[in-house]
This record gives structure tokens, sequence and C-alpha cells, in this order.
């Protein structure tokens, strides 16, 4: 089994799940607030009350998660569960993340086949659908401090993130193009950047 | 429409679901959905349209991941032959074989990352990619609200979603408290 990586020498961020139950209530937990993408309340739950993840270890897992097949938070959801109790772990955790759910969401199915006509059930959608972008661009604010830390420095972060939003988000481009576009500079720019640190400490 | 699914049907959806998979690569399994529409509405005549439409509306409104659109998309597939049964396995089919190999590959992925993290290439993908996961977010937000594009009628709804932002980045305050205002606000035909 592999040995929790800290990732945050204040060692504020060490705790760990106890148990497979605690994965299983803590992803179901996560799963029925996740309106419209789980990434805030991922964060929420399991770096700001759980500490089981420092703010760069979770911007670590989110950024596997998200480059891994499967959705990114149930993604998430397995390698924390493989981390800490191994396959079993995992599928705690991926059970937490789709059971309830998934009852709930057959209740809604049906609920909305009786009701879908009405205005009230379209206009509260929309104000929910509002706070829910809102709530992903705040998560995405909020990790923006977390790069402090990171070796390849600000002026290349900044670059980085408004090429991709510019990208992704105005010029609507296929997700992998732009990953591969500014992945691979990234990737490369950041292991020349480690490899000098490697250099300086060892002189 | 009814009809029972045989043996090969069971196959043809659950493969379909298995090799579709790995494709969900990036903004999770909504990438697959124009596939899964072309395969089960026009090829297999499995499901209507409007019933493939409304199963990605209810999973983006109702709490939990969206990728759980594929299980009610199974659910309505079985309950063609109006059996409650039958559509339960049909929806923990389509689940399993969407979920499977994508996970396998997550799993043994990661697995190999967190074995090998003292490398420098391992270390370099990571905060290589933090920022642009970041920015990745940040679009995603900006994406759920590139349809209200017309800022005379929607610049409330604008207003609402920034002011959201700001309270997630700067307080703790409960995200479900926000929710719930959004909500009240379009009852109250606020926005």
């Amino acid at each position: 089994m592999p040995t929790l990586e800290v990732n945050n020498k204040g060692a504020q961020y060490d705790c760990r799940p106890n148990s497979r139950r605690e994965l299983f209530i803590c992803f179901t937990w996560i799963a029925l607030q996740g309106f419209g993408g789980a990434a805030p309340v991922a964060q929420r739950e399991l770096v700001e009350k759980k500490r089981w993840l420092s703010p760069q270890g979770f911007l670590e897992d989110w950024t596997v998660a998200q480059i891994m097949p499967g959705p990114n938070v149930v993604n998430l959801s397995l390698i924390l569960g493989d981390r800490h109790f191994g396959i079993s772990g995992a599928i705690a955790a991926l059970a937490g993340m789709t059971i309830l759910p998934l009852l709930l969401i057959l209740v809604v199915a049906v609920a909305y086949n009786e009701y879908a006509h009405y205005d009230l059930v379209e206009r509260t959608l929309k104000g929910m659908g509002a706070v829910a972008a809102g709530l992903i661009i705040g998560t995405g604010f909020k990790l923006l401090s977390s790069l402090k830390s990171n070796p390849i420095g600000f002026p290349a972060s900044f670059i980085l993130i408004v090429v991709t939003f510019v990208a992704i988000a105005l010029f609507r481009w296929p997700l992998l193009w732009v990953l591969l576009a500014t992945g691979i500079p990234s990737f490369i720019w950041a292991s020349t950047r480690l490899a000098r640190r490697e250099r300086v400490e060892r002189t | 429409m009814s009809w029972s699914l045989n043996l090969s049907d069971w196959w043809t959806l659950a493969w379909h679901f298995l090799s579709l998979s790995l494709l969900t690569v990036g903004s999770g399994a909504l990438t697959i959905a124009p596939q899964i529409h072309n395969f089960l509405v026009d090829e297999q005549q499995w499901l209507s349209n409007a019933q493939f439409t409304t199963s990605i509306t209810i999973a983006q409104a109702a709490p939990g991941p969206n990728m759980l659109y594929i299980a009610l998309v199974g659910w309505n597939v079985g309950m063609a032959t109006d059996s409650w049964p039958v559509a339960s396995v049909a929806m923990a089919t389509a689940l399993i074989a969407v979920v499977l190999p994508s996970a396998i590959v997550t799993l043994a992925g990661t697995r190999w990352a967190h074995r090998n993290r003292n490398l420098r290439a391992v270390r370099s993908f990571k905060f290589g990619m933090a920022p642009i996961t970041t920015a990745l977010l940040i679009a995603t937000g900006w994406l759920l609200m590139a349809p209200y594009n017309q800022l005379g009628r929607d610049w409330r709804l604008w207003l609402v979603a920034a002011v959201t932002a700001a309270l997630v980045w700067r307080t703790r305050i409960h995200l479900l408290w926000l929710l719930a205002a959004g909500a009240l606000l379009g009852v109250l035909g606020l926005i």
C-alpha cells in the first residue's frame, strides 16, 4: 500500500481517512453537494475540512484526475481511495460518488417528467446554473494562490493561464489540441527549471 | 415501442460504453455525449431524442457527477421493456461499462506516477500542468455562462455568477447556501 504523501511541510494537512466507510461517506457528501461541477465542493471538503490534502496536493491530484480518462471528480475519488486503502478504498470512494446520487437522480427524473413544463422549474434551474458557474470560477481563483510555490515561476504561470483560458473559453478550440499546445512547452519549461534548481542545490 | 433485449443487445450496449470509456478525457463524460447520441438514438433507435436530451439536463441539474446521465440513458433503454428490473440492470451495465476501463487506466497511471514521483519528468508534468488545470476550471465556469450573451438582458445572471465567485474565493460560506440563494432568486424572478 502506498504511504501517504505529505505535500505540505507544515504538517497541517496530514490527516487521513480512518476507514473505507469514512471515504464512502465523505465522497457521498461531496457528490450530493456537487451541482454542475464538483471541484468547489471537493476542494472545500478534502482540503479545508478533512485536511486530507494540502492546497498544492489538491491541485496536483486534481491535475492528474483531469488528465486521466474518466470524469475528473470520479478519478479524484479513485486516486484518494486507492492511496489510503488500495483497490477496496478506491471502490468505496467510487461507490460513495455514485450510489446515493444515482438513487436521487432517478427520483429527479420521475419528478422532472411530471413538472418540466412549469416555468418555475426552469427559472430555478437558471438561478442555480449561474451560481454553479460562479462556484467553479471562484474555486479556480482560489487555486491560483497555490501556484506561488510552483517552480515554473509567476510569468510563465500567468502566460499559460491566459493562453489556456482564451483558447478554451473564447476561441472554443478542442481541449486535446489546447492541452498539447500549452502542456508540452510548459512541461519542457518546468523540466529545465527543476534541472537548474537541482544543479544549484548540488553546488 | 415495446421490445425485449436479447443477449446480443446486452453485449452491444455494454461494448458501446466500454469502447467510449477511454475517450472521456478532460472535461468529463459529456465529451462522449455526441457519440452516444448517434449510436442509441440514430443507429439503434433505442431512445428518443427527447429522452436523451432530458437525461443530460437532469444529470446536470441534480447533484452528483455529470456522468450519471449515462446511467439515466441506460435506465431509459431498459424501461422500453416496461420492466423496472430490466431497467436497473441496463442502468448498471451502462454505468459500469463506461467507468471500468477508464478507472483501471487511472489507477494504473497514478500508481506508476506515485512510485516514480521523484523522477524529474513526473514532477515537471505536475508543476507544468498546474496552471493549465487552474485555467481550465475558470474556463469551464465561463462556458457555463456563455449562452447568456446578451448583456442588456442577462447582466443580472452575470452579476450573480461574479458575486458567487468572489464569495467562494474569499470566504468560507457554505456552498449550499449560495445554491439555495440562486434558486430563490430564480423563483422570485429576479434574474
